[in-house]
């Protein structure tokens, strides 16, 4: 298990050199996004073959070049505005990652995106997908929201908060060394996976008693 | 007599539940830590977990973002208004949203709004109880949506699980439950049973369980047994912290009983995330404790 520092935009080769277990700080400009962003993506983006409709447009052009090499942060979080209207996080851990599974591996393959970070991890078409596009998946500490928050330098713009609401909403942010572990890799690899089986065996023998 | 406007004392316990952790909580976290292998992703999320409790109650602000759905049990003196406390709570929610000690989190499911102030049908949730006692107490949850997505209500016998109507059935179900959570209730949790009573008494009365202090004792000495068990059985699992693999998947599993119908056994199970996050307000004599 290593440890990398790796700069937004991340290469291919970057990716490709992580496993599971290694821990990575990222550090960067990334977006969050949840359920609504993830579907806003697939029906206006994906399911369009990228041409979307006239009104999201400008959002399409502004995400492609924000996430290409970038990451998605799966969080919906406390922010805080201030009197000169600059927002701030205060606290930002994680959401359950396997509700996007059903679109997860199509929204990174359409936008080029490097990493999704969540928790709880996600199933096989993610897997796939990962080593498809090359992309990992990255674990947040789930619950860990002030730490994480604290990782957050800035936070640069927000699509779609009136119409999403706060959670949903996409958060651009800058941060810096963002901490993460890398449970799902581009070489179908998965803790997930591996715990769940092991678990299961275990169970079945408690169930012998 | 008149009844005293508590809302800053609501305010106050909204913000102590959601940046501060229990002290029973945080003990077993880190007695969990020093059980996982050194250098193992499992160790390292319980390091971030235990410096994120210690900065979100210096810094005051929430432990974890989904500040969840804010549940009350109220015990209150024959005499008091219940409508006027539930208007100086729901003031005391509007003020601990706009202070970010709660993320706006009552989304219309129909319309899929989000009121923006932590007010809806049914949010925040009471539970109003009259009480013999000569104060009025208040509890709190936290409630967060990872963890309540993997609770689970099961209706007894379950073949599938060899289950019957007895308690080796109940044990078979919630380890059952466990291992269907793996660590996407935020694991470590502590699990709250309730065995009997109707679909939705259960679940309030499992709720209600993960009020008891983790290292207490059950007073009936079979389902003491049984926690004790089931606790033990469940971190052998190996699920793990996070779900990373690990010694520690539960903090503590708590069980309560209610009659049931003949016709009807149900378990139902709540998962408390590790951010167990729940707190007591007490007024008495004019003087308010949160504990």
């Amino acid at each position: 298990m290593a440890t990398f520092h790796l700069n937004i935009p991340i290469s291919d080769d970057e990716i490709k050199q992580l496993h599971v277990g290694d821990q990575v700080f990222l550090s960067g400009v990334m977006t969050t996004g949840r359920d609504a962003a993830h579907t806003y993506i697939i029906e206006n983006f994906v399911k369009t073959g990228g041409r979307p409709p006239e009104s999201e447009q400008e959002l399409y052009e502004k995400l492609k070049k924000l996430l290409k090499g970038s990451a998605i942060y799966h969080c919906g979080p406390v922010v805080r505005q201030d009197e000169t209207g600059q927002w701030h996080f205060v606290a930002a851990g994680p959401t359950t990652s396997i509700r996007e599974e059903p679109y997860q591996a199509d929204v990174m393959a359409h936008l080029s995106v490097k990493a999704v970070i969540g928790k709880g991890g996600m199933g096989s078409k993610t897997l796939q997908g990962g080593r498809e596009h090359t992309y990992v998946y990255l674990h947040a500490v789930g619950g860990a929201a002030t730490l994480i928050a604290d990782s957050v330098k800035e936070v640069l713009d927000v699509y779609k908060k009136d119409e999403f609401g706060v959670p949903e909403a996409f958060w651009v942010i800058r941060v810096q060394d963002f901490p993460t572990v890398v449970t799902m890799d581009t070489y179908d690899q998965s803790i997930h996976a591996e715990v769940q089986v092991a678990s299961q065996e275990r169970l079945s023998a408690l169930m012998q008693n | 007599m008149t009844q005293p406007d508590l809302t800053e004392h609501f305010l106050e316990l909204v913000r102590r539940t959601s940046t501060d952790l229990p002290p029973d909580v945080e003990r077993a976290l880190r007695a969990a830590r020093e059980r996982e292998a050194p250098g193992s992703a499992a160790q390292g999320a319980l390091d971030a977990i235990l410096k994120n409790v210690k900065l979100a109650r210096e810094k005051s602000t929430p432990i974890c973002q989904d500040t969840g759905t804010p549940i009350f049990y109220i015990y209150y003196p024959g005499n008091w208004n219940t409508r006027t406390l539930q208007a100086q709570i729901k003031a005391a929610v509007v003020q601990a949203t706009a202070k970010a000690y709660l993320r706006p989190n009552a989304v219309d499911s129909l319309t899929g709004k989000n009121s923006g102030n932590n007010l809806g049908e049914a949010f925040p949730n009471f539970h109003f109880h009259e009480s013999q006692a000569p104060y009025l107490q208040v509890d709190l949850m936290l409630k967060g949506g990872g963890s309540e997505n993997v609770g689970a209500q099961y209706k007894l016998p379950d073949s599938q699980l060899g289950a019957g109507r007895n308690l080796e059935g109940v044990r078979r179900v919630v380890l059952d439950a466990i291992y269907q959570a793996q660590g996407k209730g935020c694991a470590p949790g502590v699990i709250g049973v309730a065995i009997g009573g109707a679909r939705g008494s259960g679940y309030v009365k499992s709720k209600e369980q993960l009020f008891r202090e983790l290292d207490d004792t059950n007073a009936d000495p079979q389902l003491a047994e049984l926690e004790a068990r089931l606790t033990r059985e469940a971190n052998s699992l190996n699920i793990g912290p996070m779900g990373f693999g690990g010694e520690t998947t539960v903090l503590g599993v708590k069980i309560g009983a209610l009659h049931r119908l003949p016709a009807c056994y149900f378990v139902s199970i709540s998962y408390a995330c590790w951010a167990d996050r729940h707190r007591t307000l007490i007024w008495r004599d004019d003087t308010v404790t949160i504990d």
